[in-house]
């Protein structure tokens, strides 16, 4: 048992750092991470890194070449960001296209539309967004209602799609909807991919708890795609849209602000009824259980990498990840606060301040525990899919689409 | 990375788990339970011919001289298993106090038998209901004899000799008594879990030899047993989370298998998770261990909490998904549950663990 890598694993290590070395400045420290000044500079700088990891041969990693990838082994990737994160490089933007769209136009596009569309998606030209949940259809997303038509070889989308993470700003997205309501919830999907400047779509941003907006609302009135883009056969939609909820939950991981760490620090600095907060015995036993669970967090992943290092497929550990690490930020969110008394109320807007750290994570504690399969759901598939308990009973099996009832109703 | 028990360390583990199922371990746990015996003895020698009481001791003290990385798989069987043997006082503490303990002759005395089972050890730490520190310890030395009282000496009753804190001046260290010495009294306690032994032991001036003389000493030989008593909690851990899932497939109400509620199914990935943490921990507890790792204080306190929440809720949810039945004398729940309650006492208590793992980080931090 150790932490170390293999030659091979060492080798590709030293690679990756040497490029990024030469390309990249270093992080002074911890919370020294890259910040844009705005979305439309942040999307600039994002796109000009990406063109230097594509022409350094670090885009994509686990891609085939041909469209821009590298073929790396999953565990140089996961070394690589091991490696990135140790750099201030630009980041975001391009998650939801690399890691969701281009798996599954790899597995459902033509040779020709795979050429076309995968290498700018490498090079960061063209960002893309996923448009699968709506207003009545969250954690039961295989109840989208927005409309599909067939007339010819033309399709007419009519509806309404909600959470999408920056529509606003991409080029395509993948979509799901309904193409026939009158058979079974799961049977009448089918899977496309759109032109995002289509006439007939229009983007509304969603104003969060936060007061930002980093999701939008998408309606599709009468937009035409052509049968040459739907992915999967028709009536194939849900099967299509598993190869990304796969993919997201992989993608979704660690909830990112305030830790252990940074309550630890703040515990042995804060004065609390006279004393340092570190003295009192409620908040070190706070602390002991925070410890717990990031380290818990910690070796699970390690032992994760360790079958990808031998070449196995990882365990269902990583599956607790989210769950953990969202209930834990939103408690050390709170905590943060409360050690400020009544002044934790406040609001600040300083850089780097204490206070905006864990306000940045009371509210955004409150999104992790929901996006990309609510903590409900999570122990949905645990329950399922790790431990094989059966599914729950469902009160819309083999009704058409049709005949559910739905949303808030 | 390679974080992960080897090949051989699982073979050895199955082969544990096969054993302890074969012989039905469980089952004795509930014999020692319901019966005036101490412990099964016919399991203890068939765990002693398997070698495992000899797993960590060097060849030279005939051991096997395997590491702690075998001894962690054992205990999360034996924990798994319920085991009702002296092990984890014979072999975590009183086998570590000695091989720690620098004296090479008391190594040649006792390792051998500690390695072939002639003898049982165990610690005689606990004096009071508060935890034992450097400053309330009141068993005292003076010159070679001992005297004061100890109390749940966990297997104080079949113990050949104690490892026993006690104060020799301004110093609290730890002290060899052999249980046959004038001046040792024992006496068997009553306790939530009758399947494993503990007493109360009065020493009178009984002859010691004196093993290490620091406090230090003290938080050694608990941080290492940490990581073994954290995996014996694992494994009991494992054992409820996966007795829950099974009783709760096959028991119907409602018209379908109860396991298909969510609120029986959240409660499953609860403990999982639970569960997976408790692991992963353990691991590094292991690692730390195996390595004489400077992170073993951190290290050993973080498997030890995390082990004991993690036993804790699947044991007392185990019950709760068995209903009526779990709350029965007859169903095997309360045996773990029991057991859950042993094994959070026999170290330190979760405040106090907790408490260690603070400490050990403000340590660290202030390098």
């Amino acid at each position: 048992m150790d932490f170390n890598d293999t030659p091979e694993e060492a080798k590709f290590r030293k690679e990756a750092y040497d490029w990024l070395k030469a390309n990249a400045p270093l992080k002074e420290g911890p919370k020294d991470s890259w910040r844009a000044a705005s979305e439309e500079e942040g999307l600039k700088e994002v796109k000009a890194w990406q063109k230097k990891l594509h022409d350094g041969g670090w885009a994509c990693l686990h891609w085939p070449k041909q469209y821009g990838g590298r073929e790396s082994t999953p565990i140089e990737r996961v070394i690589w960001g091991q490696e990135v994160s140790k750099f201030k490089v630009p980041g975001g933007y391009l998650e939801i296209g690399q890691g969701m769209a281009g798996p599954v136009m790899m597995m459902y596009a033509t040779e020709e539309q795979k050429e076309r569309y995968l290498p700018p998606l490498a090079t960061g030209e063209e960002i893309w967004c996923q448009l699968f949940s709506e207003p009545a259809a969250g954690s039961d997303v295989a109840g989208i209602k927005t409309k599909a038509e067939l007339d010819g070889d033309t399709w007419t989308i009519n509806g309404q799609k909600v959470w999408t993470s920056g529509a606003h700003f991409s080029d395509y997205g993948i979509l799901v909807t309904r193409s026939d309501p009158t058979v079974a919830k799961h049977k009448g999907l089918t899977f496309f991919f759109v032109d995002m400047k289509s006439p007939g779509i229009e983007v509304k941003p969603i104003k969060q708890i936060s007061g930002g907006a980093n999701f939008n609302e998408v309606y599709f009135t009468d937009v035409k795609i052509p049968d040459s883009q739907r992915l999967g056969a028709i009536g194939d939609g849900w099967k299509v849209s598993l190869t990304t909820l796969m993919n997201e939950r992989l993608a979704v991981g660690d909830a990112s602000g305030p830790d252990f760490e940074e309550a630890f620090s703040l515990a042995r600095g804060q004065d609390l009824n006279g004393k340092l907060a570190i003295e009192n015995d409620a908040v070190r036993e706070k602390l002991a259980d925070w410890y717990c669970q990031q380290s818990g967090l910690k070796y699970a992943k390690y032992r994760n990498i360790s079958a990808l290092s031998r070449g196995e497929t990882p365990g269902p550990q990583s599956s607790i990840t989210k769950i953990v690490s969202g209930n834990k930020l939103q408690e050390i969110a709170n905590f943060g606060l409360d050690m400020l008394d009544s002044a934790g109320i406040l609001r600040t807007d300083e850089e780097g301040a204490d206070q905006s750290m864990y306000q940045y994570g009371f509210y955004g504690a409150a999104g992790i525990r929901i996006a990309g399969g609510t903590d409900e759901i999570l122990k949905n598939i645990i329950s399922e899919q790790v431990l094989g308990m059966p599914q729950d009973m469902r009160a819309d099996k083999g009704l058409p689409f049709n005949e559910i009832p739905t949303g808030n109703k | 990375m390679n974080f992960e028990f080897s090949a051989d360390q699982m073979q050895l583990k199955d082969i544990a788990r096969k054993f302890l199922e074969k012989e039905d371990a469980v089952k004795r746990a509930r014999n020692v339970l319901e019966g005036e015996e101490s412990f099964d003895e016919n399991l203890w020698q068939q765990i002693i011919e398997m070698g495992f009481t000899a797993t960590a001791i060097p060849e030279e003290y005939g051991g096997l001289g395997l590491g702690y990385l075998e001894l962690c798989v054992i205990a999360e069987e034996l924990g798994r298993s319920l085991a009702p043997t002296p092990f984890s006082s014979s072999v975590y503490l009183a086998t570590e106090a000695i091989l720690n303990s620098g004296d090479d002759s008391l190594k040649q005395n006792y390792l051998p038998s500690l390695a072939n089972g002639e003898k049982i050890g165990s610690f005689a730490h606990s004096e009071s209901n508060t935890s034992p520190t450097e400053s309330n310890i009141q068993c005292n030395v003076s010159g070679n004899a001992l005297s004061g009282k100890k109390i749940a000496v966990v297997d104080g009753d079949i113990s050949n000799f104690f490892v026993v804190s006690a104060k020799n001046g301004s110093n609290v260290g730890l002290y060899l008594v052999d249980a046959s010495s004038d001046g040792v009294g024992i006496e068997r306690q009553p306790t939530l879990d009758p399947s494993r032994s503990h007493a109360s032991v009065i020493f009178e001036n009984a002859a010691c030899h004196e093993l290490q003389s620091e406090w230090s000493s003290v938080t050694n030989l608990l941080d290492r047993a940490a990581v073994l008593f954290a995996f014996e909690q694992l494994g009991g851990a494992e054992a409820c989370m996966d007795m829950a899932k099974e009783y709760a497939m096959g028991r119907y109400a409602f018209g379908r298998s109860i396991a298909s509620f969510q609120a029986i199914k959240h409660k499953l990935a609860d403990m999982y998770i639970a569960v997976e943490l408790a692991r992963s921990n353990c691991y590094y507890g292991a690692w730390a261990l195996s390595t004489d790792a400077p992170e073993l204080p951190t290290a050993a306190a973080t498997a030890r909490v995390s082990a004991s929440q993690a036993f804790h809720e699947c044991s007392k949810e185990n019950i709760q998904t068995h209903g009526g039945m779990g709350f029965t004398w007859e169903f095997d729940c309360h045996l773990y549950y029991r057991r859950c309650r042993q094994l959070a006492a026999n170290i330190g208590s979760q405040a106090i663990w907790k408490d260690k793992l603070i400490s050990s980080l403000e340590r660290a931090n202030q390098i």
